[in-house]
């Protein structure tokens, strides 16, 4: 019961920030509820699973999700994901308490930064791989773009599935920074695309922690539905009020859970 | 057939998904109820980390283990239908990559489903 509500409140705070609800989650888990980090994990990666696929019909009403670049990269992040999962057996857990704490810290600076779309022309890699497409600009005309640096975005993919197989979140952040740093894709697009690919990544780390037996019903189950009402009450908050303010605050509330971990994890207490 | 937009295809995979986890939750919801209702004062311990039951981990198992009620299993059958949910969307998505005599995103995408079903079924 504790855990459901928990769960449902860690899920309210995802959606508002735009985290995502694994990343309240697994502190709260750990560091208030005692629960070992591999059970958190496992956990927070189904309620991943849930949040990424029951928001997908909605995005797809907005229309700006590319699913070429989508399953291009989906080949990085599962892969990664595989390898993050793989390297969770063998990371100490006070090691993957202090990288999850990093972690957090970068997607809470990442989620303050401005986004400034300069859109990509051309690129001849990128007519090879049929990505380019269009979105409705801000003078609502339908604007063609393409993206650059596919490599690179590739590479930092792969990175994005290792922390999402490890840490057990979506890394929205991370995946978000590949597309729109770094592939110069614009926000809406990769923002979009991004949420599709994570319900795939986890699910090839989820398997994985699922046969390895770290995946307990008894927390799995409370976790998945409370964060998943949790998230789909965040959502409609965030259409019909400025949440401005009440964003400030939760950033705030991560930034701590953040400085707990990474203390937690080096001083050996979780 | 006729073929198929991007977009059409998307919102077909939107209504896949959702109804995907619409499935699952109400599963393991069933599950959670069971649970509850029979280990309400038990207080679980996780703090000591001890790999879940055998059965609960093969799917050989797991399918029977729930139709008798077990709830635990049902939970666990739930979460593997969570689970099978974007897997479905990637099959989905080679498919209609198929229809549209796109070889190079059949290739890619059936290179992830490969990768996804290797990690369910194959992987330690």
């Amino acid at each position: 019961m504790f855990t459901l509500g928990g769960s449902l409140l860690a899920g309210l705070l995802g959606s508002l920030t735009g985290l995502g609800g694994g990343v309240v989650l697994v502190p709260m888990l750990v560091l208030l509820f005692g629960v070992d980090i591999h059970y958190a994990i496992g956990a927070s990666l189904i309620s991943v699973i849930a949040t990424s696929s029951g928001s997908a019909a909605a995005y797809v009403r907005e229309g700006y999700s590319n699913i070429r670049i989508g399953m291009f990269l989906e080949v990085a992040t599962t892969l990664g994901a595989v390898g993050g999962a793989w390297l969770a057996t063998r990371t100490p857990t006070r090691g993957i308490a202090i990288v999850f704490g990093l972690v957090l810290l970068y997607s809470v600076y990442l989620s303050f930064q401005r986004h400034d779309d300069e859109v990509v022309a051309h690129n001849p890699w990128c007519d090879r791989l049929k990505m380019n497409s269009t979105f409705p600009g801000p003078d609502g005309n339908l604007q063609q773009y393409s993206v650059k640096h596919i490599s690179g975005g590739f590479g930092t993919m792969v990175g994005a599935g290792a922390l999402s197989g490890l840490l057990g979140i979506g890394s929205g952040a991370v995946k978000v920074l590949a597309m729109d740093h770094i592939m110069r894709i614009p926000f809406k697009v990769s923002t979009t695309t991004s949420n599709f690919m994570i319900g795939v990544t986890a699910a090839a780390s989820a398997g994985i922690y699922l046969r390895r037996g770290y995946i307990d019903p008894s927390l799995a189950a409370p976790v998945m539905i409370g964060v998943l009402v949790g998230s789909l009450i965040g959502a409609r908050l965030l259409v019909k009020s400025n949440v401005k303010s009440l964003r400030l605050v939760f950033s705030v509330v991560i930034f701590f859970l953040a400085i707990e971990m990474i203390y937690n994890g080096w001083v050996g207490k979780v | 057939m006729p073929r198929l937009n991007d977009k059409q295809v998307e919102t077909l995979i939107g209504q896949v998904l959702r109804y995907g986890v619409l499935l699952s939750s109400f599963v393991t919801a069933i599950g959670l109820v069971l649970y509850l209702a029979r280990h309400a004062t038990a207080i679980p311990n996780y703090h000591i980390f001890h790999s879940v039951n055998a059965s609960l981990r093969s799917m050989h198992q797991l399918v029977p283990e729930a139709f008798h009620g077990n709830a635990m299993a049902i939970i666990q059958l739930g979460v593997l239908l969570l689970i099978a949910t974007p897997v479905a969307r990637v099959a989905f998505l080679v498919g209609s990559f198929a229809l549209e005599h796109d070889r190079l995103y059949v290739v890619v995408s059936g290179l992830v489903l490969v990768i996804l079903l290797g990690s369910i079924f194959f992987a330690t």
